[in-house]
């Protein structure tokens, strides 16, 4: 795409102000020359990616990546719904939050990930080790991005690994245990973690082998 | 043990005042620990004020801390709004699902009456004993959930963050109603008993909204909730940083601030310098895995960086020490500040 860095600026702009309005005239505007495709994965991922980064350099707050990755889902959506052929071919994924209801981890990254035209299923939150079993199996996921908020879940995740064993999935975890603790994720057996945004888009790019 | 001078009201005291005491004073914030010191499960220990009261008194004669903590879990005020509290037998009470459904349903909410709300007895009937046992010796650090993070448990963060960037209406509502139970909340802990108020805010911290946000909401809901509690108190971000907003935090009327491990300490001791104390900064979900070695050095290192001067308490970066940190190393934290933070601090 071309001026991806001036279109990524105005867009950041406007989602940092709020301005739905602003921010929908320029995925518009970039959709008479690009497909939603090219606009969800390069202009979005990559704004989004931004801001990710500027999150996790104590630039910008939560509450503004939320908000960000909710306007550019909601905008996507409508160029690119979610049964579009157009969307990414890739393997079976889903999110959870693990035995919490602590869901804005979850929801910042499932927005983020589907506004850059990543499918996944959203499993909701209160998930037991039982639970999520049987959802793995039953639906035959092959990634699972699990969120805690609280260190015993996030110790708990090693049980769930255990009763997996044997299964084609990969677990990648996220959420505060993780950034206070960066061995923690090697310690319960997951097979990758995302600190943010950013991370979580780069790492599934290169599970489902696709660019960034 | 070494015999200090001062009590620890006395040297908490004078190091609010910027000032050096003996010694650093150190909060060991433990919630959890005292059921493991009465032998029984979490749920069981949170049940009845007399096992908080003896857990607190043991932890205190185990660990010598500075303080005592009758914090039982963060969702209580929300079991007395009617929500649901998950136990779990190796953490802290989980909020369940948010209690209100829908924002609509703001319209219709009222606040608990104290008197109704019998999750909250058992924390004052602590407080109340506590007190009987030390006196005016040791702090007694009372808590509650700010009128601006609570929503959090009460609503769910997007709902709440929706509400709070779109629906002022909803917002303003459900702060009047917080900021009237909050104030009455921390003014019965202080009647029975509670030395300071710990005012948890981690919805104000930096990490979760940026400073002009803050101005608006957090800043101003803490200025009037704070004038109106009528003791000390300190505002702690639950391991979210605050760097960028210190300079208003101090505008609230508080004297302590919480913070977290991810921000220098050094800058953040010079931000607060002569008018807020700084309460931090161990890392509680790493001191789980310390050795004797390093839990040794990073005590060491922090009395280094942030004691100079007094206006500073020693502490975990949460308000809360996670379950699985062992013995071992709260132990060690409380003979490393015995060792290496007597006054003056030797460089």
């Amino acid at each position: 795409m071309e001026n991806i860095e001036l279109l990524s600026n105005k867009l950041e702009r406007a989602l940092l102000t709020l301005d739905r309005d602003k921010a929908e005239e320029i995925i518009r505007e970039t959709g008479k020359e690009n497909t939603a495709i090219i606009i969800s994965g390069e202009l979005v991922s990559y704004t989004l990616q931004r801001i990710g980064e500027a999150w996790e350099e104590g630039k910008l707050a939560l509450s503004q990546v939320y908000m960000s990755g909710i306007i550019c889902e909601e905008l996507i959506d409508h160029i690119l719904p979610p049964a579009s052929p157009q969307r990414k071919d890739q393997p079976k994924m889903a999110i959870g939050v693990f035995e919490d209801y602590h869901m804005l981890g979850k929801r910042i990254i499932y927005s983020t990930l589907r506004a850059s035209g990543i499918e996944l299923m959203d499993l909701g939150g209160g998930l037991s080790v039982n639970t999520l079993v049987e959802i793995v199996k039953r639906e035959n996921i092959k990634i699972l991005l699990l969120s805690v908020l609280m260190l015993p879940s996030a110790l708990h995740i090693k049980l769930l690994k255990e009763e997996l064993l044997g299964i084609d999935v990969k677990i990648i975890v996220g959420g505060a245990p993780f950034r206070f603790d960066d061995q923690l994720w090697k310690e319960v057996g997951a097979d990758a973690t995302g600190k943010d945004t950013t991370e979580a888009i780069a790492l599934i790019s290169e599970l489902i082998g696709v660019k960034a | 043990m070494i015999t200090t001078q001062m009590t620890s009201m006395e040297r908490v005291l004078k190091t609010l005042s910027h000032n050096e005491p003996d010694r650093v004073p150190f909060f060991l914030l433990c919630t959890m620990h005292g059921a493991k010191e009465l032998g029984i499960g979490i749920k069981e220990y949170f049940s009845s004020a007399e096992h908080v009261i003896e857990g607190q008194l043991k932890l205190l004669k185990k660990f010598g801390s500075d303080c005592l903590y009758p914090f039982f879990y963060a969702p209580l005020e929300i079991e007395a709004f009617g929500g649901e509290v998950i136990f779990h037998d190796d953490g802290p009470p989980n909020s369940g699902e948010p209690c209100i459904k829908k924002a609509e349903d703001i319209t219709k909410l009222f606040a608990p009456k104290l008197s109704d709300a019998k999750p909250l007895h058992r924390v004052l009937d602590t407080i109340k004993g506590l007190k009987e046992n030390v006196r005016n010796d040791v702090p007694i650090i009372g808590v509650v959930m700010s009128p601006f993070s609570i929503p959090v448990m009460q609503l769910g963060f997007e709902k709440y963050l929706e509400i709070m960037h779109y629906r002022a209406d909803l917002f303003d509502r459900l702060m009047q109603i917080n900021e009237e139970f909050c104030v009455e909340w921390a003014n019965a802990q202080l009647q029975a008993g509670a030395t300071a108020i710990c005012y948890f805010d981690p919805i104000s911290s930096s990490t979760i909204i940026p400073r002009e946000l803050y101005e608006k909401t957090g800043f101003e809901i803490a200025r009037r909730t704070i004038s109106r509690i009528k003791g000390a108190t300190a505002t702690h971000f639950a391991s979210g940083k605050c760097l960028k907003i210190v300079d208003l935090v101090s505008q609230t009327g508080t004297a302590v601030v919480g913070v977290s491990s991810l921000e220098d300490i050094v800058q953040l001791k010079l931000s607060c310098k002569n008018k807020l104390t700084v309460l931090g900064n161990l890392n509680g979900i790493e001191m789980r895995r310390w050795t004797t070695e390093q839990t040794k050095k990073i005590v060491y290192d922090v009395i280094q960086k942030a004691a100079n001067g007094g206006g500073f308490i020693l502490s975990d970066n949460h308000g809360e020490i996670p379950f699985q940190v062992p013995d071992d190393v709260l132990h060690t934290i409380s003979e490393t500040v015995h060792s290496f933070g007597q006054y003056p601090i030797r460089q």
